[in-house]
């Protein structure tokens, strides 16, 4: 990994993660296989700063960020926090150490009680680690701070809306004062209307609070919005990690490439042309045999055959702290997938 | 391309569609009415609750009766819907008018091979024997881009991955080349890449087959892309509805408006998401007047006492707004094109 920018220190980092899940197989369930969710991820997460990371379902984002607050224990590798390694830390400095770390969860109907009201659901980390005295005007603040009426304290989840529901639950995760909020998927449930409302309110949260998020999402237009650093994952493993805007501006592995150019846009080109796009064919394959050398090989449209499949890349950089594990990037975007797939075929001795 | 007697294909008026529950009526449509035609994709915009797929239930007579007032018209080629007995719009239903479902994996029966459930479909409308509607089922497979169709049609769905699943129900909706299919959030619970995959597919279909789309969505990105037309849909109201070019070039609802510029895009960051205050209204208590007037930043004395009418703007698309013409192409003009291309 190249050194981040000069005065940012980093708050958080995961040195070589990775997390296996044991599953059964096959008939009688008497194989045993092994899902690689996490595969030797590192990265920083600097103060003040949203990494975003996204990527498709299975790619193991949400398994990275469970595994930054330590509710999975890694298989190996270790993580940072504020420099100290927490990767075996005992259950009870642990316990003190959650103060710092929160989530944000993708669901707000079910990461909600719905048998305990607003005032005990925003109330319960006080309540845990019994930092307050007077919880309800604690709670009354918190409440009106995310845009909520503080009289409201007596009502039941089901009683407010999705958007609502969200904001309790913000609302939640602030009440510690954490330095770090790990946001998993948090507007993905809710309309457009009200997303930009939680988008907006996250935003400033962060300022007001000095915090510090790492951001969930498949979503890639929600991704560029809020973050200041982002990493693309596919299979579990990191392919692309840069700035945000050097990233989109210019994507430098096929994958990031193609995930981008298949998002769908409601603007037409200035001449009401159709942009090109870069169809992936086939789907993500099984976590469980996952391919060998780059896995993202049987589906790009650059693999050569004898490199891709045999030699595993390593990470190339570029501007700044831009890196790609590729072995052809993209020269140059846009691409169209033409010629995508002839920079491929025809320059096979880059490597 | 229009059908019988130069009638629509799908032409639905005046719709409402009422549900009697415990705790109220529930208006979820009011006075809704477009059109379709062969050949054309209509996009049915709208969030939660604006009464995009209930439309789409009452076209397919997937409603209850007796808990469902349905009033207004749905004709297909010239035939009111509404008004057939149940046995006639069984012979319509999944023959000439089909649908794809949002959560294909809900939609797929998981104790069936993916062909037979899709040869089933085959001998629900015509007299063929087993063997020649599963040859059509694997035809069919084929043709919606299933690799090696023959032997993957005797999977069960769950060895179909998402995006195969969607194919496989699209290759049902076509069992007997149907003149309008409905896809209900047909990529909502895919991922980007595969979603690309299904919308390309829905495209191809549409040509290969000549059939009439009318996709519900809520992604905007989605719908301008693949559709001819648009309707934008809230509080079970169209808000606006035209081509789509100018929707997107030239909307003129403040609704239409505000989702323009609350949605985050890929290809910039944009300084500010502006957001649209409140959150959308309930049916079983909606607003008095226009239903989105509460969250509007342009309402004014007439909105809360009357609902507009969707109208004709001069040579443009439809609407129903009370601000004056000037007044939306001004804004359009000056303000609200300005903050979604900054």
């Amino acid at each position: 990994m190249t050194a981040s920018g000069s005065t940012q220190t980093p708050l958080v980092e995961l040195q070589h993660l990775t997390k296996h899940f044991s599953v059964k197989q096959g008939v009688f369930a008497r194989g045993k296989g092994v899902v690689h969710a996490v595969e030797d991820v590192s990265l920083v997460v600097n103060k003040g700063e949203t990494l975003g990371i996204v990527g498709e379902s299975g790619c193991g984002k949400t398994t990275t960020a469970r595994l930054m607050v330590k509710l999975l224990e890694a298989t190996s590798g270790r993580i940072l926090f504020e420099g100290e390694d927490i990767t075996d830390l005992s259950r009870h400095r642990m316990r003190q150490l959650r103060q710092q770390m929160q989530i944000i969860f993708q669901d707000p109907y079910s990461s909600l009680n719905p048998r305990k009201t607003v005032g005990q659901i925003v109330g319960e980390p006080f309540v845990i680690h019994g930092t307050e005295k007077d919880i309800k005007s604690r709670v009354q603040e918190l409440l009106a701070r995310v845009g909520l009426n503080p009289e409201h304290y007596n009502r039941y989840p089901h009683e407010f809306s999705g958007g609502q529901r969200q904001r309790i639950g913000i609302a939640r995760a602030l009440a510690l004062q954490p330095k770090l909020i790990v946001c998993d998927e948090p507007v993905s449930a809710l309309d457009v209307s009200v997303q930009a409302q939680i988008l907006n309110l996250l935003k400033s949260l962060q300022s007001e609070f000095d915090l510090t998020y790492v951001f969930i999402s498949h979503d890639l237009s929600v991704i560029r919005q809020v973050s200041d650093r982002i990493a693309v994952m596919y299979l579990g493993r990191v392919v692309e990690m840069g700035e945000s805007e050097l990233l989109y501006e210019h994507p430098r592995h096929p994958y990031t490439a193609a995930l981008l150019s298949a998002v769908p846009r409601a603007e037409l080109d200035a001449n009401g042309q159709k942009r090109t796009r870069i169809v992936l064919q086939g789907d993500v394959p099984s976590p469980v045999s996952p391919p060998s050398a780059c896995v993202f090989h049987p589906r790009c449209p650059r693999a050569h055959a004898g490199t891709c499949d045999v030699e595993t890349p390593g990470l190339t950089s570029f501007e700044g702290d831009h890196v790609a594990a590729c072995h052809f990037p993209v020269e140059r975007w846009p691409m169209s997938e033409a010629e995508l797939r002839a920079g491929g075929t025809f320059a096979d001795t880059t490597s | 391309m229009a059908g019988v007697g130069g009638s629509s294909l799908l032409e639905v008026r005046d719709l409402s569609v009422r549900f009697r529950t415990r705790d109220g009526v529930v208006q979820a449509v009011s006075n809704l009415s477009f059109t379709l035609e062969r050949g054309e994709t209509l996009g049915v915009v709208g969030e939660s609750g604006s009464g995009k797929s209930v439309t789409s239930l009452a076209i397919m007579g997937l409603l209850n009766r007796n808990f469902a007032d349905i009033t207004g018209e749905i004709l297909f080629e010239g035939r009111d819907l509404l008004k057939l007995s149940p046995a006639e719009l069984r012979k319509v239903r999944g023959k000439d008018v089909s649908m794809i479902f949002q959560d294909p994996f809900a939609c797929l029966h998981p104790m069936y091979r993916v062909g037979s459930q899709i040869a089933e479909a085959v001998r629900a409308h015509s007299d063929v024997s087993k063997s020649v509607a599963q040859a059509r089922a694997v035809e069919l497979l084929d043709a919606v881009g299933i690799p090696n169709a023959a032997v993957r049609a005797r999977d069960y769905p769950h060895q179909f991955s998402g995006g195969m699943r969607q194919r496989a129900m699209i290759a049902m909706a076509l069992v007997h080349n149907p003149a309008v299919l409905i896809a209900d959030e047909p990529t909502t619970a895919l991922d980007v890449t595969v979603q690309a995959q299904i919308v390309e597919l829905i495209d191809k279909v549409k040509r290969d087959f000549n059939v009439g789309v009318m996709l519900i969505t809520h992604d905007l990105g989605v719908v301008a892309e693949t559709a001819s037309h648009v309707l934008v849909m809230y509080g079970g109201r169209a808000m606006e509805y035209g081509p789509s070019y100018e929707i997107f070039h030239a909307a003129q609802h403040p609704y239409a408006w505000g989702l323009l510029e609350s949605m985050p895009r890929v290809d910039r960051k944009l300084d500010v998401l502006i957001p649209i205050e409140g959150s959308p209204p309930s049916l079983l208590n909606p607003p008095p007047g226009c239903p989105f007037n509460p969250r509007c930043k342009y309402r004014f004395d007439a909105c809360d006492k009357q609902s507009p009418k969707l109208v004709q703007l001069p040579g443009g698309h439809l609407d129903s707004c009370f601000l004056s013409t000037e007044r939306k192409q001004a804004e359009w003009r000056d303000k609200v094109s300005e903050e979604i291309s900054q």
